[in-house]
């Protein structure tokens, strides 16, 4: 690598460059390009049954679970190709995942925001003590589960259990954190709690973020991607986007006209 | 005042709905109490025909046959739940869907329809004439884990597969590898079902006697004082002939009947068998129980 094209790498965390994706014989992603740059949250919407989920999950190689999945062009995190050069599993401590649905698992709530730190090696009873406390501050929730977190976490409202998800993301200190509507259970405080959050994470993590709710998009995003039928519409920092969008289906959409 | 359509659509909901609760209830209580009256019957004959000779380990007691059913148990459940376990994790997370795996269940589906006394004939074919041993434990043992795998296999299988997707990719998505994903989360989250399973292959073991027959056989000599292992006499050998309950009561209702507390060995054993039934899936039950609660699972 040359220092010229090192520099011109500095801020991008993410490259991807003409991404199809095939479920079968269904394309559910077309000719997708664009960087997603360190530092900054990148919003993305569209309609329902667009290909948000199935974007986001490329990055993280969570689509390698399924079968019959095919994919092809390259994403590039740090200049190296994340499906050809890189260990999935590497690939996943380092771009983590909070799911649409909240998925925490048949454990104590401390057993679950201390599952990704073990998987690191972490067995300190203090070090992991003080990493639980510390996620779960960050994700607003701890006051709510501080005198419970060896009870079971499927005990929790389905928020709770949203917000101990993204604890338990943050707990594992990932570069870059893909959250998959992480808002849609919550309530409007927990929601601005979790919007807080992101916010103040963007200083030392890349987020990237999934929302149906254009307020949402447009309070906390530094970019905005449109997405419809398998297709990226338009990306552009999120301020042009809904201000001047330069498509007109994007206007249509933001405005609320379909979707 | 006339109920509008809808309320009355509400009325016979409500009406079907206390219907089919009580149909169920009936059929449920049904079951429960064939199965009380059953035990009651079988352990209150054993209760009128007890006497105290029947407790002790020797010829004329059954002591040593009750030993011998729960040595036997434990040696098949040593053998099948591993393998069975290891079976049903590679049936859910590893294979991949195709002939092979079509295949595969296949077999499983025949093997857990086999007939026990094929097996059993089959156990005397392989464990007994081919290795020229005697009859013996480990054999009738082997012969009652062919018979219990299919069932630890499915019931694993089935459990693993029925847990909601996201505890799989929720761990995946950290950075966890497959096996530590199976070992941490999907197991110890389907641990109640697998041990259903567990408990009903062992209630294979306790009852069964046809594949015991030429396997484990129908002799028991113990000599209780005598701890080394290698002996045939030895309690803890698994390569010396034990009779296990179910084939006592059997050997006391057919050449055995020339005894004259024949009839009473063979009730008082039934009823010592549906306790020790009872008994271990109760605590198979309460431990799975305990286990589950402590790591904070579903139940
Ligand atoms: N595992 C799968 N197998 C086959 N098709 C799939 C699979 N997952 C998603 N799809 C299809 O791919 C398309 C994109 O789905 P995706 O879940 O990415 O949409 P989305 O934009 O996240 O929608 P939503 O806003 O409802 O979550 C949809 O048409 C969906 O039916
Ligand atoms: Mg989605």
């Amino acid at each position: 690598m040359t220092d010229i094209h090192a520099k011109e790498q500095t801020n991008i965390k993410f490259t991807v460059e003409s991404l199809n994706l095939f479920y079968g014989d269904f394309q559910a992603l077309n000719d997708i390009n664009l960087t997603i740059e360190k530092n900054e949250i990148t919003a993305l919407i569209g309609p329902s049954g667009c290909g948000k989920s199935t974007f986001l999950k490329t990055l993280n190689r969570m689509n390698d679970l399924e079968p019959n999945v095919t994919i092809n062009g390259n994403i590039y995190l740090d200049s190296v190709d994340v499906n050809k050069d890189m260990d999935a599993i590497e690939l996943r401590k380092r771009v983590s995942m909070v799911f649409q649905q909240p998925n925490p698992f048949p454990k104590s709530v401390y057993d679950n925001v201390a599952y990704g730190p073990r998987i690191n090696g972490i067995r300190k009873k203090t070090q992991l003590d003080e990493i639980v406390e510390r996620s779960l501050k960050q994700a607003a929730i701890w006051d709510e589960v501080k005198d419970r977190l060896h009870k079971s976490a499927l005990g929790l409202s389905g928020g709770q259990q949203q917000r101990l998800c993204i604890a338990r993301t943050l707990a594992l200190e990932p570069e870059v954190i893909l959250m998959d509507e992480p808002t849609s259970a919550l309530d409007p405080i927990s929601t601005m709690k979790i919007e807080d959050l992101a916010s103040e994470l963007k200083k030392n993590y890349t987020i990237v973020i999934v929302t149906h709710n254009m307020q949402q998009a447009s309070r906390i995003s530094d970019k905005t991607a449109f997405f419809l039928l398998g297709n990226l519409v338009e990306f552009d920092t999120t301020i042009t986007l809904f201000s001047q969008p330069s498509d007109k289906r994007t206007e249509e959409y933001i405005t609320g006209r379909f979707g | 005042m006339h109920d509008s359509p809808m309320k009355k659509r509400i009325k016979k909901a409500k009406t079907v709905d206390s219907l089919m609760t009580k149909i169920f209830y009936i059929f449920g209580s049904f079951f429960l109490f064939f199965l009380l009256i059953l035990a009651a019957y079988i352990i209150g004959k054993g209760v009128i025909d007890f006497y105290p000779e029947l407790l002790t380990f020797t010829s004329k007691g059954i002591g040593n046959q009750f030993f011998n059913t729960i040595y036997l148990v434990f040696l098949s459940l040593v053998i099948s739940v591993p393998l069975g376990v290891a079976a049903g994790i590679y049936m859910a997370e590893y294979s991949k869907d195709g002939k092979f795996l079509t295949f595969l269940r296949i077999c499983i589906e025949s093997l857990s329809s086999l007939p026990s006394i094929v097996v059993g004939l089959f156990g005397y074919l392989v464990f007994i004439l081919m290795t020229g041993a005697k009859w013996n434990l480990m054999a009738g043992a082997l012969a009652v884990s062919i018979l219990s795998l299919p069932l630890i296999t499915t019931t694993t299988e089935d459990a693993i597969r029925s847990l909601p997707k996201g505890f799989k990719e929720g761990s995946m998505a950290l950075g966890a590898s497959q096996w530590r994903t199976i070992s941490k989360v999907l197991l110890p989250a389907c641990l109640p079902r697998i041990a259903t399973g567990i408990i009903l292959a062992a209630g294979r073991g306790f009852g069964e006697a046809a594949a015991l027959l030429y396997t484990a056989g129908q002799s028991t000599i113990i000599n209780w004082s005598n701890w080394d292992i290698t002996s045939p006499t030895c309690p803890l050998n698994p390569f010396r002939p034990g009779e296990t309950l179910s084939l006592h009561i059997w050997g006391m209702r057919t050449e055995g009947s020339l005894n004259p507390n024949a009839s009473a060995i063979a009730n008082f054993s039934a009823a010592v068998l549906v306790i020790m039934v009872l008994a271990f899936s109760l605590l198979a039950r309460v431990i799975t129980r305990r286990i589950s609660k402590k790591s904070g699972g579903l139940i």
